[in-house]
């Protein structure tokens, strides 16, 4: 039997407010446990709930971002059960009126093909704090901390017909938010995490297979595991005679498998209604107006603009727009390289990416700046050196000798250039190998590349390659 | 001195005629003498009230003096207070020290104002004769075998017996009118939103509303002058200028128009309190008021409603009380299950956990079309109702509460009659509106005359008009000046 795969994705995106949907007490991450949760996220008697504008705004951008409908009015509703880091009993979320409702996002497939992903809903709610087992005697402790933090729910449909495309829809997303600065994109800390719907059914069945929902993944590398694991599982399941139950679903990275949290009959039923703590939330146009105005330049635009402007490559433009940050960086290259965005390119995504790929490092962390490679083509550009010592002076960059001119005149890299300096070099190369001239004069041409070769090598590689080439064109036809 | 209006004590420490201290000790003296039987305090705070005394008559020898600077007051103890035990009638909250102030409490405290004490109350609010308090009964100052109403049973006591000049209470289906009925003063719950409900432990969150019990509405519209007005930290709170309330109160009656709802009228009210209610109306028409006969069609849906809507956002407010981060929590948990069960199984008491499971049922999958939507539906029409009864009429008039005040446990092991002791009050707090009771006489009883009060609904934001409307009969009629025996 073929069997085909159906996934959709709730991804939670934490809004990078500088204080939480519903307090204000900080975000900020790492802090003693309990030290930034006030009296509203411990959930006192007699506290309420003031809704962050900042939070509303975010959202609307991600909404005007992925071309769908900003509701004017929403409503928050109480989600209730009892969890001993959910400090009032409920937790704030949207359920009938989200914030965002139906949008769409395009994919790249591996065979340089999109796909559109529907994105169902985004809403906003408020995060739970910690349970901390271990170190407290047999009990649990409690951080609060993350308790009230924002987060965006971003609801896809179930488009994605495989692991991988699953990992490209959230990677365009984390992408997405990063550009539109509403979520710093941490996935260590937690800022940036999914939850997997996964079902499987028969190549050509209509409706859909029994889903288990994989929660909490916060790695791409571990949503492609998981999916591919789960996959295998419920195949398993079906041709052993079986059935794919209903549930949730938690991947153990360590063992590579998921494992049942519990199942739909003894889910909580969460009794959700209208909060009454807060009123709707009603949307002006002019403030939709004023977020459409801050929007940034998105990735799919920029592409266009790397294609069209820059004349780059479809595929040269997708790597480069992939994250802001590289865009940006990018961008910065090709303004000190004096617009020479090809070889920019090619720069960027060939040996600065080999050698961040390598070192472990982002983009963020290069210890060759934006500034620094930009220089350097700039003398490629203008002569001063040769593509190939480009290499030597980049290694040495790296190393952290200076940028590009510092590190030609300390290396004495510059380029030879004046003909009466290399003249007198192929003049001796010529005197001393006349075997060779007089084969490549017969008509031997390949030896040319031999001749080349003495010249660099009697330069150390800084002569002028076209230059050399000419002088010995010349010389040995003469 | 403790007969004294709040204007005329306002006079007094500004003339210099006494002190804050000198009166603050008077009350003091009072609650210590006369408190012991009531049972209507659950906290006296009398070093911080002689504290909060003195600091006021040092502001006031500054000349920094509002015209409440000095004047004491009794919180109901469902607000939070910064030091001091907030228990909201609760086992639950025996044990709970707020680190910080309701809005209401810091308001008070701002004008100056001392706190002699929290007032005893139900469970939670939860109830209608006081009688669900974990601390036990209040008794009604007017016969102490009797309920004081509920569910600011302690405050409406405190104030009838001239314990404190004013205290606080707050109204989520007529918990500040009835008792105010039931001891014979006078009791405002404003407008949906005009009192910030931060720091006011929450019972039902769209009902819930704070507001002024007083001897007269003068003194209401004195201390609704400090309670009133937006509040950003409530997101309910509505951005609306606060008049002076005191400006209005001697506005002419003449042309007045008062609706008598005909449902307010019929079966279930007692007939003695029927009489007493159209003498006072009788009075207003003396006084120039023209009565205009009107319905209220949907008045019979007001209790099922409001014990769907109700419930229902309890069950969600109180989940907070789990015993894991304050409050009761129960000795030693086996587990995660055991200290959510036994905690709140030990920390609430019998109502509370009757509604909290009203609520939760009204809440279920499968049940929330039928209960909580269709209620939110029938409190539409509710409020229609009133709307179009404004469209005719000022103010509207009935009976507070369908009878005197009861004897303790008459009708505690009947939810249902219980429940109908609001059956007038709790529409109100369905459609957001206004309302008061102000004494409006006496009915014989067993021990003596019970008080009987006069409800009067205004629309939305009319306060002005209401307290207005309630002292120019004061003007005319004494039965808010009567204390009861033993309290003179």
């Amino acid at each position: 039997m073929q069997w085909e795969v159906v996934i959709g994705l709730e991804i939670h995106a934490q809004l990078a407010t500088k204080s939480k949907i519903f307090s204000g007490a900080s975000t900020a991450y790492g802090a003693e446990p309990n030290t930034q949760a006030c009296a509203v996220d411990l959930g006192l008697p007699g506290v309420l709930p003031v809704l962050n504008k900042e939070a509303v705004r975010m959202a609307a951008k991600f909404g005007l971002a992925i071309g769908a409908n900003v509701s004017r009015r929403s409503v928050f509703a109480r989600k209730n059960y009892f969890y001993p880091d959910l400090p009032k009993g409920y937790q704030i979320s949207q359920m009938e009126l989200p914030i965002v409702g139906t949008g769409q996002l395009d994919i790249e497939l591996d065979d340089g093909s999109t796909k559109t992903i529907g994105i169902t809903r985004a809403h906003l709610e408020e995060d739970a704090g910690k349970s901390m087992h271990g170190d407290f005697h047999g009990m649990t402790g409690i951080d609060l901390n993350r308790a009230g933090t924002p987060l965006l729910e971003i609801v896809s449909e179930p488009d994605m017909r495989s692991a991988k495309e699953a990992v490209a829809y959230m990677k365009k997303i984390h992408s997405l938010v990063q550009y539109l600065e509403i979520c710093d994109g941490n996935m260590q800390e937690g800022s940036f995490r999914c939850d997997a719907n996964v079902s499987v059914r028969p190549v050509g069945q209509e409706e859909y297979g029994t889903r288990a929902e994989l929660k909490n993944i916060n790695s791409f590398r571990f949503v492609e595991k998981a999916i591919d694991i789960e996959v295998e599982r419920q195949i398993d399941v079906i041709e052993a005679g079986g059935r794919v139950v209903q549930e949730t679903r938690l991947y153990d990275s360590d063992k590579n498998e998921t494992r049942s949290m519990r199942s739909k009959e003894e889910a909580n039923d969460y009794r959700y209604f209208p909060d009454p703590d807060l009123l709707p939330v009603v949307i002006e146009e002019s403030f939709l107006t004023e977020v459409k105005a801050s929007l940034p330049e998105l990735p799919g635009e920029k592409k266009q603009r790397f294609m069209g402007m820059l004349s780059l490559s479809s595929y040269d433009a997708e790597v480069l727009t992939a994250s802001r940050e590289l865009a940006d960086y990018f961008e910065l290259v090709v303004e000190k390289a004096g617009g020479e965005a090809k070889l920019a390119a090619n720069w960027v995504t060939g040996d600065l990416m080999g050698a961040l790929n390598k070192a472990g490092q982002n983009i963020a962390q290069s210890p060759v700046s934006a500034e620094m490679l930009g220089g350097m083509i700039k003398r490629i550009q203008d002569n001063t050196i040769s593509g190939k010592i480009a290499k030597e002076v980049f290694e040495a960059m790296w190393q952290g000798e200076g940028d590009a001119d510092t590190v030609i005149d300390a290396r004495g890299l510059k380029q030879i250039t004046d003909s009466s300096a290399i003249e007198p070099i192929i003049d001796e190369i010529i005197t001393n190998n006349p075997g060779q001239v007089e084969q490549y004069r017969d008509g031997k041409d390949k030896l040319f590349g031999f001749f080349v070769g003495q010249v660099m090598k009697a330069t150390k590689g800084k002569a002028n390659p076209q230059q050399v080439n000419e002088l010995l064109k010349q010389k040995l036809s003469g | 001195m403790y007969k004294k209006s709040i204007a005329e004590l306002s006079q007094g420490l500004a003339s210099g005629e006494f002190s804050s201290a000198e009166l603050t000790r008077t009350y003091l003296d009072r609650i210590e003498t006369h408190s012991a039987g009531l049972n209507a305090l659950i906290s006296v705070t009398a070093d911080e009230a002689m504290a909060a005394a003195q600091l006021a008559d040092q502001t006031r020898q500054a000349g920094n003096a509002g015209l409440l600077t000095g004047v004491p007051l009794i919180h109901k103890d469902i607000f939070c207070t910064e030091g001091v035990k907030t228990s909201c009638g609760s086992k639950m909250l025996d044990n709970f020290i707020a680190p910080y102030d309701a809005t209401v409490v810091a308001s008070c405290k701002a004008a100056g104002m001392p706190m002699l004490g929290k007032a005893n109350m139900d469970e939670f609010a939860m109830g209608s004769s006081n009688e669900t308090s974990f601390y036990g009964p209040v008794k009604n100052p007017w016969n102490i075998e009797t309920v004081p109403g509920g569910s600011s049973g302690g405050s409406a006591a405190v104030v009838a017996a001239r314990l404190a000049p004013i205290a606080t209470g707050t109204d989520t289906g007529g918990s500040i009118r009835q008792p105010a009925a039931l001891c014979g003063i006078t009791g405002l719950k404003p407008t949906y939103g005009r009192v910030s409900r931060y720091g006011m432990i929450a019972f039902a969150s769209s009902l819930d509303q704070a507001g002024p019990m007083t001897r007269s509405a003068e003194d209401a519209a004195w201390l609704l002058n400090i309670m009133a007005g937006f509040d950003a930290r409530d997101s309910t709170s509505v951005e609306r200028d606060v008049p002076d309330y005191t400006a209005t109160l001697n506005d002419d009656l003449q042309g007045l128009k008062i609706g008598l709802p005909k449902e307010y009228f019929g079966e279930g009210l007692d007939a003695d309190v029927g009489r007493v209610v159209d003498a006072a109306i009788k009075q207003y028409q003396q006084m120039g008021a023209e009565l205009v006969d009107i319905s209220l069609p949907n008045s019979h849906l007001s209790v099922p409603t409001y014990y769907v809507v109700a419930p229902a956002e309890c069950s969600s407010n109180l989940s907070r009380f789990d015993g894991v981060r304050f409050g009761y929590r129960c000795k030693d948990p086996q587990d995660l299950e055991d200290l959510y069960k036994r905690s709140r199984g030990e920390g609430f008491g019998a109502e509370v956990k009757r509604r909290i499971m009203m609520g939760t049922y009204a809440l279920s999958a499968g049940y929330y079309d039928a209960y909580y939507l269709k209620a939110q539906q029938l409190r539409q029409l509710i409020s229609d109702d009133f709307k179009q009864a404004f469209e005719k009429v000022d103010v509207i008039m009935g009976p507070t509460a369908p009878d005197v005040a009861f004897k303790l446990g008459a009708k505690a092991s009947d939810p249902v009659s219980m429940y109908l002791s609001d059956i007038y009050t709790i529409a109100t707090n369905l459609a957001g509106l206004p309302g008061m009771s102000i004494p409006a006489g006496f009915v014989a009883g067993d021990k003596g005359d019970m008080p009987v009060g006069l409800q009067i609904i205004g629309n939305y934001f009319d306060e002005s008009r209401l307290l207005n409307v309630a002292h120019q009969y004061q003007q005319e009629t004494d039965w808010h000046t009567r204390i009861p025996q033993g309290f003179e």
